[in-house]
């Protein structure tokens, strides 16, 4: 071991946080030398196709598997009965209230279907064709029951989605600002509005949304003795890991979950499904290894959906258009069962309705319910574009009363950057920003004043094509979550996350984290912090996670918390291993080590040229030639971090409308955007997740929508009527950022992952709405589709002169309203 | 997703097909590129025995003209059409519709002859085809070729002139050169099947429109041509006033879809929007 005699002119290498560095992952990726689930191949390995109930409600009575099994390469046809002991259940793990009526949910029914595309059989064959030749062969006889469908008609209790509970309603959930002490009594700043101020009602619909990611749920088991290993194209290994032991009664140390490359997520792989769980079972019963991946007619149909909310919304004002409370009543239809977190996801919106605007008084109450449609869970954003889009849609309501721009509502109501951290009226904490400095930036790139000038020429003109513009200043919550927090709502686990670090003898740094990337670019970021951090080169570090048997410790990807929360903790070990390489390398360097400093990935003894680099004090630590007495020979360090709070980024977002109100078609002239999700580690990847995310949503105010006829049947079952966009459908965005560091963590990062997606809807619905408010229309529903949007002008009318524009009032009965087309059950020629 | 098991055929021309078609009667179904074939057997809504794959017989592929007439073989890709000077010459409007199709990748693998035989009304080939007035060329698997107008090709929903042993092999459009041609479609995602579209082309003589073509897509059973607002726009000058007059009754007698996308009523009215802009665009005004 040699002290290397650096000089002291030896520059201080290039930061990589801030470099936008090309993703690792992307040439494995790229050129298909990625392993996604559906690639394994084992040896024996069986395939397993599944039959599933075309009845969105009906009881089993019969079912007849004997020509199935007799089928070609059919090795075995397995029922729900049959594994009724081992199959366990797709629990809940976030009930809302102690008395969430939560149906069990059974990975194979066996006498209950709740809807349409339940597992009722499993099918093994010795090839994937096999398997799906002898699905029609099985014989199931049912019994149809009436289903329900509609979330406010499942609230009467009429018809029943699970008769065996004799209710549809699952859950109540309130918060009020007067009763926690966070703010003061809604219902009396609604009643004083009505004497002397501005009332602004309005429901609307969060219509249903199916995540649609690219790679389709895949999932193999190998059973080997009595361990189980499972590959499953899924957000959350560990959180698998731990369900299935604890509703299987599988030994937690015998089950080994990967998550491999997998393709895409949001919010749709943040489960625990009936495929896995059935899979699993098939594999322990037969034996052998066994593989199913879903087709993706099946994914659509039998995935989790998102959304599916009615927002009935009353905002209170002085008449200058200063709030002075909303109420929040939600109704949130669930499906047919309570997710893993399912119930929680409209509950996120408690936080975020009040959004940057200084409510004195708030009220939030969500009434969960059960129907016979696909179960519902986390959708890209989860509960907070929702709300996102409940309070943005209502202030620019707001300044269309009042008579001002929605810019000018938005900054007298906002909470200003002096004013931070700023507990909310919903008793949130927010951590830092700027929706000053983020709105002027976003003005400026968007040209607003030169398109609002534009906007009265085209009004003037009678142009039949309009244009509008549209408003979205949100925030959000990221970084899930403080465990005490999470402890306090009911929920199943904690928020921390895990890492480790290895310093190999090399001066190579694995890095393991318990966060688990789907196509985020955890290895690019990670690897850029632990360069900076312990002054080694980026292509030096390697990121491993995924993988229970390496990464056994972790809480997974959502909720815009890998960096916030699985950064954070990269920090920290990083930091341990420094502190213990610390003691080596004053050892080495006979110095004491309080004349250490570290930099750069060099311990200097201060005042000399003597040093160490960091890579030595590995290999010296690997020889454990000469280390201190008492000093164990390794500077491997774990952490496990606990966010004390969320991060809040925000963002302003600038949406023009074009509105040809001849046909109803929207076309989108430009959107530019500015958000604050704090420092910023690697600017290209930010980019990636503001342009995805804007595009999904976007889809959602334009394109996207899960359709049911009245049998529930979904209609939108394949891509050719769930129309998803593709990028001949966008436009170029013109996205920035401002950088307010959050004051939470060690980085300052806030998250990213969600912002797009939580931003866009109501920008491009509030940008269509304003193209067409002087016709006196106030409310298209999503999708905005041509149709929708012709017919809202077709019945609208021109408010008379001198009334005001936004009507006040809840108008259930509104046209456009209306679900699309004349008879969704005839499904065209497409 | 996998289809049920099927024979595979890959006949090396025409006549081989036509045998094939002739032994195997209703359970063969033949493969034209396969961009609807295929989704329909991978989700098993269909289960032929045999398959008779048309991609291998070099006849049945390509572009020519005849005289006063182009010649298009049933197995040319949309991508092929595209490229084609001869049919961006001669008959525009087909350029044009076919531009329209879906994406690249099935432009490159859908033929004009297998979207024509499938016969979506929601199909964008059809609308041009009969607009353009042209003729079917169908081979008998007894050796005979008749030929059909475009008008008697259409029969019914996903239904034509082409019998279950029967082939289409060429289309035969009458050159329209120097015509205008306009494809205005309307859809909501760019991928999407028409919601609903207008087929037009013109020859402007003096400032006038000296003849007009006029089809409809996905407003019926078949696509439709509309003689009288053929009739109707005869003379009159291309300005938005005499064509929103002459196209004001283009929907009367049609009978649309209502699904997602619209319904019945609100694809009528696209119907008379898109044709007054597809009109126009096609005279150059």
């Amino acid at each position: 071991m040699t002290v290397t005699d650096e000089t002291q002119t030896r520059e201080a290498p290039e930061l990589e946080i801030g470099r936008a560095r090309f993703r690792k992952e992307d040439e494995r990726l790229i050129t298909g030398r990625s392993r996604f689930t559906d690639n394994m191949q084992l040896p024996g390995m069986l395939h397993l196709a599944m039959v599933r109930s075309p009845f969105a409600h009906a009881t089993i009575t019969s079912i007849d598997t004997d020509a199935a099994k007799a089928a070609p390469g059919v090795i075995a046809v397995v029922t729900g009965e049959d594994i009724k002991d081992i199959q366990g259940v797709n629990a809940n793990a976030w009930p809302i209230t102690t008395d969430q009526v939560t149906p069990t949910h059974l990975p194979v029914v066996i006498d209950h279907v709740a809807c349409a595309g339940e597992i009722v059989a499993v099918i093994a064959a010795r090839t994937e064709a096999q398997a799906r030749d002898a699905i029609e062969l099985v014989d199931v006889d049912y019994e149809e029951l009436p289903a329900v469908l509609d979330s406010k008609e499942a609230l009467k209790d009429e018809v029943l989605a699970h008769p065996d509970l004799g209710t549809n309603k699952s859950a109540f959930w309130q918060l009020d600002s007067a009763a926690q002490g966070s703010g003061g009594d809604v219902e009396e700043a609604i009643a004083k509005a009505r004497t002397d101020g501005v009332v602004i009602e309005r429901e609307f619909r969060q219509q249903r949304l199916i995540p649609a990611f690219m790679e389709p749920r895949s999932t193999v088991v190998d059973p080997t003795g009595d361990q189980l290993t499972v590959w499953s194209a899924t957000q959350v290994p560990h959180i698998l890991r731990f369900l299935i032991a604890a509703t299987t009664g599988l030994p937690e140390s015998k089950l080994r979950v990967v998550a491999p490359d997998v393709g895409g997520g949001f919010g749709g792989k943040l489960q625990t499904t009936p495929e896995e769980f059935a899979t699993i079972a098939v594999a322990r019963r037969l034996g052998k290894p066994c593989k199913y991946t879903e087709t993706r007619s099946e994914s659509l149909l039998s995935g989790h959906h998102g959304r599916d909310q009615w927002q009935k919304l009353t905002l209170s004002a002085e008449k200058d258009g200063t709030v002075t409370g909303l109420k929040v009543e939600l109704i949130a239809d669930l499906g047919a069962y309570v997710a893993v977190i399912g119930g929680g996801i409209p509950v996120l919106g408690a936080w975020m309705f009040n959004a940057i605007y200084k409510f004195p008084a708030y009220q939030f109450n969500c009434q969960t319910v059960l129907t016979n449609k696909a179960w519902v869970d986390a959708y890209r954003g989860a509960g907070r574009p929702e709300a996102t889009f409940g309070i943005e849609r209502m202030m620019d309501e707001l300044a269309a009363e009042v008579g001002v721009d929605p810019l000018e509502i938005r900054e007298q109501n906002w909470i200003t950057h002096e004013e931070f951290p700023f507990t909310t009226v919903a008793g949130m904490t927010y951590d830092s920003g700027n929706y000053e400095a983020a709105t002027a930036k976003a003005k400026e790139l968007f040209g607003y004043d030169a398109l609002r000038a534009e906007q009265a020429r085209r009004r003037a003109d009678k142009d039949p094509v309009q244009l509008g513009i549209g408003v979205s200043t949100f925030t959000e919550m990221c970084g899930l979550a403080p465990s005490r927090i999470l402890g306090s709502l009911n929920y199943g686990a904690g928020g921390w996350e895990h890492a480790s670090i290895r310093m190999l003898p090399t001066g190579k740094v694995e890095v393991i984290t318990g966060s688990s990337a789907h196509g985020q670019g955890h290895h690019t970021a990670w690897s850029q912090i632990v360069a900076d951090r312990l002054g080694v080169a980026f292509e030096d570090v390697e990121v491993l996670h995924g993988d229970t048997a390496i990464a056994p410790k972790g809480m997974d990807t959502y909720g815009s918390r890998s960096l916030v929360v699985g950064g954070e903790a990269v920090v920290r070990a990083a930091d341990k291993v420094i502190e213990k390489a610390k003691v080596i390398a004053a050892h080495l360097l006979e110095a004491s080590a309080d004349d250490l400093e570290f930099s750069g990935g060099r311990f200097g003894v201060k005042g000399t040229d003597r040093g160490l680099a960091i890579g030595e004090v590995a290999l010296a630590t690997f020889a454990a030639h000469n280390l201190p007495d008492g000093v164990e020979p390794s500077l491997d360090s774990d952490a496990t971090y606990d966010p004390v709070n969320f991060s809040f980024p925000h963002g302003t977002h600038l949406c023009a409308m074009e509105v040809d109100t001849e046909t109803g078609a929207t076309s989108m002239r430009s959107y530019a955007c500015v958000d604050d999700v704090g420092v910023i580690v690697n600017p290209l990847l930010v980019e990636g997740q503001i342009h995805g995310g804007l595009v999904q949503g976007i889809s959602q105010a334009l394109w996207e929508g899960a359709e049911y006829d009245e049998n529930g049947t979904l209609v939108t079952g394949s891509f050719v009527d769930y129309t998803l966009p593709t990028a001949a459908d966008t436009i170029s965005f013109v996205t920035d950022t401002t950088v307010s560091p959050s004051t939470t963590n060690t980085l300052g990062t806030k998250g990213v992952g969600e912002a797009g997606t939580i931003a866009a809807t109501p920008a491009v619905v509030n940008a269509i709405i304003d193209a067409l408010r002087p016709l006196g229309i106030h409310d298209i529903q999503m999708p905005c589709t041509p149709e929708r949007v012709w017919q809202a002008i077709q019945s609208a009318s021109t408010p008379p002169e001198g009334e005001r524009e936004a009507a006040p009032h809840f108008d259930e009965r509104a046209p456009n309203q209306d679900p699309p087309g004349g008879s969704i059950t005839e499904g065209g020629a497409q | 997703m996998i289809p049920a098991s099927f024979d595979y055929l890959a006949p090396a021309t025409a006549a081989e097909a036509l045998a094939a078609l002739a032994e195997h009667g209703d359970d063969a179904k033949v493969l034209a590129g396969g961009q609807s074939l295929l989704p329909i057997l991978r989700m098993r809504l269909n289960a032929p025995e045999v398959v008779i794959d048309l991609g291998k017989i070099p006849e049945l592929q390509g572009i020519s003209e005849d005289g006063d007439h182009l010649v298009i073989g049933a197995m040319t890709t949309y991508a092929a059409v595209l490229a084609s000077e001869a049919v961006s010459t001669h008959a525009a409007l087909l350029s044009k519709a076919v531009a329209t199709v879906a994406d690249p990748q099935i432009r490159h693998r859908g033929t004009v002859g297998g979207a024509l035989v499938h016969a979506d009304p929601a199909g964008d080939v059809g609308a041009p085809v009969l607009a353009l007035g042209a003729e079917l060329v169908i081979a008998g698997s007894d050796g005979t070729t008749r030929t059909v107008t475009a008008e008697d090709f259409f029969e019914d929903l996903f239904t034509t002139a082409v019998g279950e042993d029967e082939l289409l092999t060429q289309i035969r459009i009458p050159k329209h050169t120097g015509w205008g041609a306009h494809y205005e479609k309307f859809v909501r995602v760019s991928h999407q099947w028409s919601i609903v579209a207008i087929a037009a082309t013109v020859r402007v003589e003096d400032g006038a429109i000296a003849e007009a073509r006029v089809g409809l897509t996905n407003m019926g059973a078949t696509p439709l041509r509309v003689a009288g607002v053929e009739a109707a726009l005869v003379g009159q000058p291309p300005t938005d006033e005499a064509v929103r007059a002459a196209v004001a009754s283009i929907a009367d007698d049609t009978n649309p879809p209502s699904d997602l996308n619209g319904d019945s009523g609100y694809r009528k009215h696209l119907a008379t929007v898109l044709a007054r802009r597809a009109v126009l665009a096609a005279a150059g005004a």
